[in-house]
Formats: structure tokens, C-alpha cells, sequence
């Protein structure tokens, strides 16, 4: 069973288990614009909550992605690295950025579930 | 966010309508309330203006018209040169010229159109500037000129391979003119002032349309299905894969021209040994930039990998140790290239075509080569 949190920062996480997958919101996507450049973090790297974890480039500016929890990085999608455009065309599925294994449980009660990040963001 | 007061204390350009009519994303830009992208997107729009043809809303920018007092234009030119580096009397009536407005020190104050109308000189100035400049030239020229100020009108740029195709079903004369002609043609029967120009390294044109009419005539451009509206967005990358300075980021008042790699648009009549050298500001500086080089030089940025190098980012001569050299002003991704492009200053001794670099991005090094500009081929008509 998959749950999906949202960050304030649009960030999205998918949470199975003690694993989170990781992305922005289809709704950061549309205010980037055109995705460029991604930059994503090492395999193995411990982030902190709310640490820069990754990169995000538009034509227009570049935008940092914090790790929503604190953990560390298992998997990172290459293909974003080849195809940046995924992150315009498909944010919250073929987009993931990282997963990560979840250190602390408690920080996801800080997290908004859908209905709330959507008002977040009307 | 804005305040709703800025929001509210933005200028409008007589497009403002049409651009949230057709989706535009806007933003606070120089003062007004710009669309920075429609609903296609940057990419989209680049590449458009880049094989058909974009529409730009340039109505921002300022438009001066400078009437001889004498009602001989050459008397306005010769006033003119007063003020920048270039040769205003060598304009002939119909043409069009880049200029600069320097200061005392050899810095830029704006960069600026001269075109000449026959009867009195037609500028075009930046928006953020337009004001200091209106400023600048009544200190300077009232004597000799009347400084018109030309706000009841709108400026629409059609830049593009397909520009001219478009505009030639609306203006006639649209074909027979080379690029930097200017001159009053009618554009859809509207009064306009056009000339064969832009800001995008494409073919295209400028066209002055009276306010009242500027809507109109953007829809009638819009209704053929070559054109698509441009934003703000793609201005930029479109300018800076063409390798123009952006005024404020690559030239201020800080640069001179010969800094700026700008010789080329000062004619040899106003440098030392020329029938009418010097006597602009900042005359003594810039003229010895000329005659002994300057020690730094804007220059072109070739990315060897995929991120983008933005504007701020500081330049080094090794990938690691020592003190930066230099800084990119401008800087982002070209999508007609489809990699990243950037300008920036280096010391001269760094700045041969080739040179390797190094841009400091997110605590990493990055490197690069100093490339020829324009990194996109200009298509201009001449």
C-alpha cells in the first residue's frame, strides 16, 4: 500500500514501507517551465530533512529539490539524465528523482496528504 | 509574490490585454506587467521564432524622436554624437544604426536604435532606461533638438525566417528593405514606423504602431498561422544564443564598448586619427582602450557538459585553487543549440577563441571553452 505526501516546497513522496520515492509536484513542474537539466544525488548519500538534494534546471532558473525526510539515497533515476523533459510531461510518476530509505517515521506527520497540498497550492 | 500595491503600480503596454487574452504567463518586468511565457512554453517559442515566425511586444522599450531645431537633420545627428561613440552623420536617411550613450568614465548608460527619418532621428532606448535617457538627452541636446517622447506608441518586433512573408501581405515595401532600413511605411493602412531589425539573430522587424492600433495589428499578425506569440523568456535565450548584450547584465555602466566587444559598432570616423574623433563622454578612456586594448574582454562560454552556467557564477583558469578571473553575466540554456550558452568577462589574456575555462556552479567546477559569437548563425537580410 502506497501513500503519497506532499512537502510545502512541492516536493511529492510516494511511501511504501520504509522507502520514499521522490519528486516534484505536477503543479512545480508547470511553474518551472521547460525542464533542461536535472542533477541528482549520489546512491548512498545521507540527506538531512530538508536538505538541497537535487537540482532541477528550466530554461529560466535553476531550483533546488530538498530531501523531505531525513535518510539515505538507495536509488536515483537515470533517466531523467537523458530525458530532463520527463519532469514536464510526466512529474509525479516516470520523474521520481530519488528513493530514499526513510531514518525517522515521525518527520512525515509534518507532511500534507493530497487534499491539503492542493489547497496549498490553490 | 508581489503586494497587490506593486501589482496594482506596474505599467501596462497597449498589448497587456491580448497577452492575458492568449494565455500569457505575466510577470513584473523594467516597470511593466510582461508576459514571460504563453502556454506553448520557452522551448516551444524559441524554436518557433527560430523556423516561422515570433511576435514580441517590445512596447516597453522607449521611443524617442529627435527634431532639429534647425530642421536640418544632420544638426541633430552632429548633437547626437555629443552623447555616444558612434558616427550619427554617416546614418543615411532610411538606415538604421546600433549605438551606446556612454558616460565619463567610457561605462555604457544605455545601448540604443539611431534610425534616421529624413526630417529627424527616431531612437530606441531601453525601458529601464528610457527614462534617464529622455533625461540625459534634454540636459544635453535642447538646445539643438526637440526631445519627443513618443509614449502613445506601441512597438511590435516579427523576428523570424517567415517574418518577412508575413509582414510583406501587409506592407509592401516589407520585401525591398535590407537589413537596419527604417523608415514611415503603412502596415494593415496604419501608420507605422518599421524597420528590418531585432534582437533574436533572425531576419525580421520592428514596426511602430500607433497605440490606439497596436492590438489590431497584433491580431491581424497572429491570424496567420506562421506567427505564434513570443515572452520574455525566449527574448532571452534568442538574444543570448545570438551573442547581443543585454543591458544591465552584460553591459552597465561599468563596461566600456571596447570591453564589451562592441568595436565593431564604433565607426572609424569617431576614433583617434578619424574626421571626428572623440568628443562623446568618456571619450579619453574608450579611445585608448582602442589604441592600447583593454584588459579584460566580454566573451563567449561553450559548456562542455549539460548544466546550464547562469549569470553571477564566478570563472577560474584551473578546476581547483586560485582566485576567480571572471564572471558570466549572462547565461542558460540554448535550445536551438540544445546545450547550455553563457557570456561573461575574462582578463584578455584568457580571452582566445578556445581558451579552456572553468565556471564555478553548486561548489563545483565546470569546464568550458571560450567560443565565437554568435553561437547560433544570424540569418540577417543584408
Amino acid at each position: 500500500m502506497t501513500t503519497t505526501l506532499y512537502t510545502s516546497d512541492h516536493e511529492w513522496l510516494a511511501i511504501d514501507g520504509d522507502v520514499a520515492t521522490v519528486g516534484i509536484t505536477d503543479y512545480a513542474q508547470s511553474q518551472l517551465g521547460d525542464v533542461v537539466f536535472v542533477e541528482l544525488p549520489k546512491v548512498g548519500r545521507s540527506l538531512k530533512k530538508a536538505e538541497a538534494a537535487a537540482v532541477v534546471e528550466s530554461v529560466k532558473a535553476a531550483s533546488d529539490v530538498y530531501a523531505p525526510v531525513t535518510g539515505e539515497v538507495l536509488e536515483v533515476n537515470d533517466a531523467l539524465i537523458a530525458e530532463p523533459a520527463l519532469v514536464n510531461s510526466d512529474a509525479q510518476s516516470k520523474a521520481w528523482f530519488f528513493k530514499i530509505r526513510i531514518g525517522d517515521k515521525s518527520e512525515l506527520g509534518g507532511l500534507m496528504d493530497e487534499a491539503a497540498y492542493k489547497a496549498h497550492t490553490a | 509574490m508581489l503586494a497587490r500595491d506593486d501589482q496594482d503600480s506596474l505599467k501596462k503596454t497597449p498589448l497587456h490585454g491580448l497577452h492575458v487574452s492568449l494565455g500569457g504567463k505575466m510577470v513584473p518586468f523594467a516597470g511593466y506587467d510582461m508576459p514571460v511565457q504563453y502556454p506553448a512554453g520557452v522551448l516551444k517559442e524559441h524554436l518557433h521564432t527560430r523556423s516561422s515566425a515570433g511576435l514580441f511586444d517590445v512596447s516597453h522599450m522607449g521611443q524617442i524622436a529627435l527634431r532639429p531645431k534647425s530642421g536640418k537633420v544632420e544638426d541633430a545627428a552632429r548633437a547626437l554624437e555629443r552623447l555616444v561613440p558612434q558616427d550619427i552623420v554617416a546614418i543615411a536617411p532610411g538606415r538604421q544604426r546600433y549605438a551606446q550613450f556612454t558616460n565619463e568614465n567610457g561605462g555604457i548608460l544605455d545601448d540604443l536604435m539611431v534610425a534616421n527619418f529624413g526630417d529627424h532621428l527616431f531612437l530606441v532606448v531601453n525601458a529601464a532606461c528610457k527614462d534617464a535617457d529622455e533625461a540625459h538627452l534634454r540636459a544635453n541636446l535642447a538646445d539643438d533638438c526637440v526631445i519627443d517622447s513618443l509614449s502613445d506608441r506601441a512597438l511590435i518586433a516579427l523576428q523570424g525566417p517567415k517574418a518577412e512573408s508575413v509582414l510583406a501581405k501587409l506592407c509592401a515595401e516589407a520585401p525591398t528593405m535590407k537589413f537596419m532600413d527604417a523608415g514611415p511605411h503603412k502596415v494593415a493602412g496604419l501608420a507605422c514606423f518599421v524597420s528590418r531589425s531585432g534582437y533574436t539573430g533572425e531576419d525580421g522587424f520592428e514596426i511602430s504602431v500607433p497605440a490606439a492600433d497596436a492590438q489590431r495589428l497584433a491580431k491581424t499578425l497572429l491570424e496567420n498561422p506562421d506567427v505564434m506569440p513570443i515572452g520574455l523568456g525566449a527574448r532571452d535565450s534568442l538574444r543570448l544564443e545570438a551573442g547581443l548584450c543585454l543591458y544591465g547584465h552584460d553591459i552597465d555602466t561599468e563596461t566600456t564598448p571596447v570591453e564589451a566587444a562592441l568595436e565593431w559598432s564604433v565607426q572609424k570616423s569617431r576614433r583617434t586619427g578619424g574626421a571626428r574623433a572623440g568628443g562623446f563622454p568618456g571619450a579619453e578612456k574608450i579611445l585608448a582602450h582602442f589604441d592600447n586594448g583593454a584588459s579584460r574582454r566580454r566573451v563567449g562560454l561553450l559548456a562542455l557538459g549539460r548544466a546550464p552556467v547562469r549569470e553571477g557564477a564566478l570563472l577560474f583558469a584551473n578546476s581547483e585553487g586560485g582566485e576567480a578571473i571572471g564572471k558570466v553575466t549572462s547565461g542558460g540554456f540554448g535550445p536551438s543549440l540544445n546545450a547550455p550558452v553563457a557570456m561573461g568577462y575574462v582578463p584578455t589574456s584568457h580571452s582566445a577563441l578556445g581558451t579552456n575555462l572553468f565556471a564555478e556552479v553548486r561548489g563545483q567546477r565546470l569546464p568550458l571553452t571560450v567560443a565565437a559569437m554568435p553561437f547560433v548563425k544570424n540569418t540577417y537580410k543584408r
